[in-house]
């Protein structure tokens, strides 16, 4: 065992610059590292081989002088991303053996900046979930579970495996997508950074799709720094996505400054829950009061339309996911279950192939879009995103960031919740107003629960500001100097 | 056109709309770089994008929406400067996403009209609903083989214009002269090449029949599958005609879409009220809403050519054509360039009665188009001049134009080389009418009778001189020698 696994992004890309330590010795550090950690289920397809290879490469790029902004630097990747000749999953059955033969962009971009796959992180089904338990390879277990208990915690959802193996120092960053919070979430029940930049700054393209309004790729690290790091090389315009932005990507590595004197930080008043965990009240405090004593001025703000933006969500995003889920029909690729005529293989092979959430979705999605609910539901819920949107422009008017709790509870156990999707569906709360809005959002661990699990803050910016949520996410890092290992890694 | 259906009961009038999908001329597909070649290999013109692959995003195709703007501006029609791309949700294993992009509440392209060309040289407007852009579906190939249905993805992915026109068809014949003549705008403009055959122009008549001064219309039926302008009026008579039978012998008509069977001649039901799709649109999240500026539209209106109504109502100014002959030249822009090339400089009535007896002629025997006239303009032109020159005769003229037409060479080089230049020598021809007079005493006779037999002898004396005669000096020459004068 070197350690060498436990190095964070920015320290290993300063130790291989001055070849202190080989791309090839770090990789190998992190395979084995999955391998000892296997029970934690993080990884549905891990590619050693290809790791160590892309390695030599940036060993020789490096020696060359020729090193790219990751080069040489070990990365998970959410199997929701397509990777060419490398199965992606998106943990569903129906995609069990598919094997892209095109690469997503922002994947490219990590290539192309030389760092290295270790393999595909484990998911909720579709990304659909916020507890991993969905994933047809099977739930992933958090690293912070206490030693011995059963059934373990979730990691959270929808990118668990990412927020696992980066928690559990598998790895030292990983790529998620985030629909309603599928960073952030598992960011703050694993105690790592996550961050989610605004709708349109990365690519969509080759990642498979949940719902196409919210999706958003981002990067979890377990620094601000090493987050940041990782945004940067996925982050960019691309002509084979419509929706994303023809702008340029600031430099938030270079500018990151953890400064907040002046800066208007808003505490929207909406997202005080009635039954919400006093510690959960209490870490949202401390970070507030840990910014004001780092210089920001704080403004109560008032987001009116947060307590529609569930249920606007669980329309919005089914009704998505219906239509984009319609191309797995065993035609083309994918699972094909036969039956006796077309309509009885649609029907076998989407039943066999989905699994019970994603068939929910479906489900919901279906009916909300259908003739005579279109405008009870779907248009509806249109019309409150719309308030949504306004909401934060609102509070935008008068601060500079948000500051809010990322979840209403720390991580729970395994099977805790899936008999109750509404309650599973809270989860979200603080997370899914982000999506709607298109708005960039960071998760940061802050403290820990009474019962010893992390717990995190998030901080809402305005549309491409994520330079100023990644200097606030720095303030809270610095003042909060959340050490604890998790007990995995504890135990030795 | 006063088209109506005599039942048992009454007087019967048509209400007819058309939808037509038109194929946009583009080389690649609505949001792929895939190609769009017609008849090409099975599957080898396919993208992710078209094959639904995992995480494929679809791009549109900025010509693709300049070709819809084009045409819309062509049907005279409002151009939307905001227009929304939907997604029609339904399964088939021919669409690929398991949706079609199509436009739904906000199309490109809102109201505007086509003029049609009626048979008694008069026109009548049929008004344009809405263009709106979308992709077509692969091709779904039954039975060539037991058991199994094979898919062809080329087609799957390549931009379509449905135009839906207003009710205002009263005819079934109407209904072909809405095709051809929109069929001859979308040509002239070059959005897409009509060819109903490979089915780039498809078409599916909403009928309804009414007594004859009902405002109300009545329920209608979708006819699908209407592809070849010579089914198009007997598929809406057939129907009419259905309809009105049910509803005398007191029946109801069924809103229902219907299958034109075109070995049967008839219509059958395809699938009713109660099973027609809920296609669940909704705006598709993954394109943004299109926006067109002013600029654009100014730019494609500026490229516009001259259309077939402007183009045919100067001719009738500008060469004195008839509205028939004039509405027959432009139906094609390619002929109509023919025919100003040949008219130029030239008696614009000769060039048209050339250009629509002969050439129209010659190029049906052969069962060409006029981009394949073996003949150029140049050569019918050179003809005409040879003709109004007076060096060859009309008759000869109509022998070199076969010529040239069959040989591709000049007529000049025809008239000089085969010696078909008009004698216009009476020293020449003189000895020939002598010759004829001597040797058939009886017809001087019977032509000092009857003048007709004039005529007799001016033809053997063309005939003798292998046609190459002036007729005019022939018929005078020979009325001399007959005393006649």
């Amino acid at each position: 065992m070197s350690g060498l696994e436990r190095l964070g992004l920015v320290e290993a890309k300063r130790l291989l610059a001055r070849r202190e330590i080989s791309a090839v010795e770090l990789t190998r550090a992190c395979l084995e590292a999955m391998e000892r950690h296997r029970r934690l289920n993080a990884f549905v397809t891990e590619t050693p081989e290809r790791a160590l290879a892309m390695a030599e490469a940036a060993d020789g790029r490096l020696a060359r002088g020729e090193a790219g902004l990751l080069e040489g630097l070990p990365i998970a990747v959410k199997d929701l991303f397509c990777t060419e000749g490398v199965r992606t999953t998106a943990a569903s059955k129906i995609l069990a053996n598919f094997v892209p033969p095109y690469e997503s962009t922002v994947t490219a971009k990590l290539w192309a900046a030389g760092a290295v796959l270790l393999g595909k992180t484990n998911l909720d089904e579709f990304a659909m979930g916020s507890s991993n338990t969905t994933s047809a390879f099977g739930p992933v277990i958090n690293p912070w579970t206490p030693p011995g208990q059963e059934p373990p915690l979730v990691p959270g959802g929808s990118s668990g495996g990412s927020a696992a193996a980066v928690a559990g120092r598998l790895c030292p960053a990983a790529t998620g997508t985030d629909t309603g919070g599928s960073i952030r979430q598992p960011a703050s029940f694993c105690g790592i950074v996550g961050i989610k930049p605004t709708y349109g700054r990365c690519s969509r393209f080759g990642i498979v799709a949940f719902a196409s309004s919210l999706d958003q790729a981002g990067a979890f690290a377990r620094s601000v720094a090493d987050a940041a790091l990782l945004l940067q090389a996925m982050a960019g315009f691309d002509p084979k996505d419509s929706t994303s932005a023809d702008l340029p990507v600031p430099d938030w590595v270079g500018g990151l400054t953890g400064r907040v004197k002046g800066l208007r930080i808003g505490i929207p008043k909406e997202y005080r829950l009635d039954g919400m965990p006093a510690e959960i009240e209490a870490l949202w405090a401390r970070g507030a009061e840990w910014l004001r004593a780092a210089g920001a001025e704080l403004v109560e703000v008032s987001l009116p339309h947060t307590r529609c933006a569930l249920p606007t969500y669980y329309i919005v995003a089914p009704a998505e996911a219906s239509s984009n889920l319609a191309r797995y029909d065993g035609m083309r690729y994918g699972l094909r279950v036969p039956g006796r005529d077309l309509v009885e293989t649609y029907k076998k092979t989407r039943g066999e192939g989905f699994g019970a959430e994603v068939r929910r979705r479906i489900l919901i999605g279906t009916y909300v879009l259908s003739a005579g609910y279109y405008d009870a539901y779907y248009l509806k819920a249109q019309k409150v995103r719309r308030k949504i949107v306004q909401d934060f422009e609102a509070a935008f008017a008068r601060c500079d960031a948000l500051l809010t709790p990322t979840a209403p509870s720390a991580a729970f156990a395994i099977g805790e919740k899936s008999d109750d999707p509404v309650a599973m569906y809270l989860n979200d709360v603080f997370t899914v107003t982000v999506n709607l809005a298109g708005l960039p959002g960071i998760s940061v661990p802050a403290g820990l629960s009474a019962s010893g699990l992390p717990l995190g803050l998030q901080v809402i910016g305005r549309p491409w500001d994520e330079a100023t949520i990644l200097d606030v996410a720095r303030a809270l890092e610095e003042a909060a100097e959340f050490r604890a290992l998790p007990p995995l890694l504890a135990e030795g | 056109m006063g088209w109506t259906i005599r039942g048992r009961t009454g007087e019967w009038e048509l209400v007819c709309g058309l939808e037509v999908h038109a194929q946009v001329i583009s080389k690649a597909k609505l949001f792929s770089a895939a190609a769009t070649a017609f008849g090409a290999e099975p599957n080898t013109q396919v993208s992710p994008v078209d094959a639904g692959m995992p995480g494929m995003l679809p791009v549109l195709n900025g010509f693709c929406v300049e070709q819809a703007v084009k045409t819309g501006l062509a049907l005279e029609a409002e151009i939307n400067r905001v227009s929304i791309f939907e997604r029609k949700n339904y399964f088939y294993p021919d669409l690929p996403q398991g949706y079609q992009i199509s436009q739904y509440q906000k199309p490109i392209v809102g109201r505007g009209w086509i003029l049609i060309d009626l048979p008694d040289g008069g026109t009548r407007a049929i008004g344009i609903t809405r263009l709106h852009l979308e992709q077509d579906a692969g091709k779904s190939l039954h039975g060539a083989r037991e058991g199994v249905t094979l898919i062809d993805l080329n087609r799957c992915g390549v931009a379509l214009m449905e135009i839906v026109s207003e009710p205002d068809i009263r005819a079934p014949e109407e209904a072909v002269l809405y095709l051809k003549k929109l069929r001859s705008i979308l040509r002239y403009i070059g959005t897409c090449d009509g060819n109903m055959e490979e089915g780039s122009l498809r078409c599916d008549a909403n009928v309804s029949v009414r007594r004859v001064g009902d405002p109300n219309f009545g329920t209608r039926c979708e006819i699908k599958n209407v592809n070849s302008m010579r089914f198009v009026a007997k598929a809406i008579e057939y129907e009419a005609k259905r309809q009105v039978d049910i509803l005398e012998s007191g029946g109801v008509v069924e809103q229902e879409t219907r299958l034109f069977d075109a070995t049967k001649g008839e219509t059958r039901s395809m699938r009713g009220k109660e099973e027609a799709h809920d296609y669940r649109y909704f705006p598709d999240p993954d394109l943004l809403p299109l926006e067109l500026d002013e600029a654009l539209i100014e730019r494609l209106r500026a490229e516009l050519p001259e259309l077939p109504d402007a183009k045919k109502a100067r001719f009738v100014r500008q060469y004195g054509l008839s509205a028939y002959d004039a509405g027959v030249l432009v139906a094609e822009r390619a002929a109509a360039d023919y025919f100003e090339k040949v008219a130029a400089g030239r008696d614009g009535k000769l060039a048209a009665n050339w250009v629509i007896n002969e050439l129209f002629g010659a190029l049906s025997r052969r069962g060409l188009e006029i981009d394949a006239c073996p003949l150029p303009a140049e050569a019918l032109g050179e003809l005409l001049d040879l003709l109004a020159e007076g060096t060859i005769s009309g008759k000869i003229a109509k022998d070199v134009f076969q010529k040239a037409f069959e040989t591709g060479r000049g007529p000049r080089e025809i008239v000089e080389a085969e010696g078909l230049r008009q004698v216009v020598d009476a020293g020449a021809i003189e000895p020939v009418v002598a010759r004829l007079v001597a040797e058939n005493p009886q017809q001087v006779e019977n032509a000092k009778k009857n003048p007709k037999v004039v005529g007799w002898f001016v033809g053997q004396v063309m005939k003798a001189t292998g046609g190459k005669a002036n007729p005019g000096l022939v018929n005078d020459l020979v009325r001399k020698a007959l005393g006649l004068e």
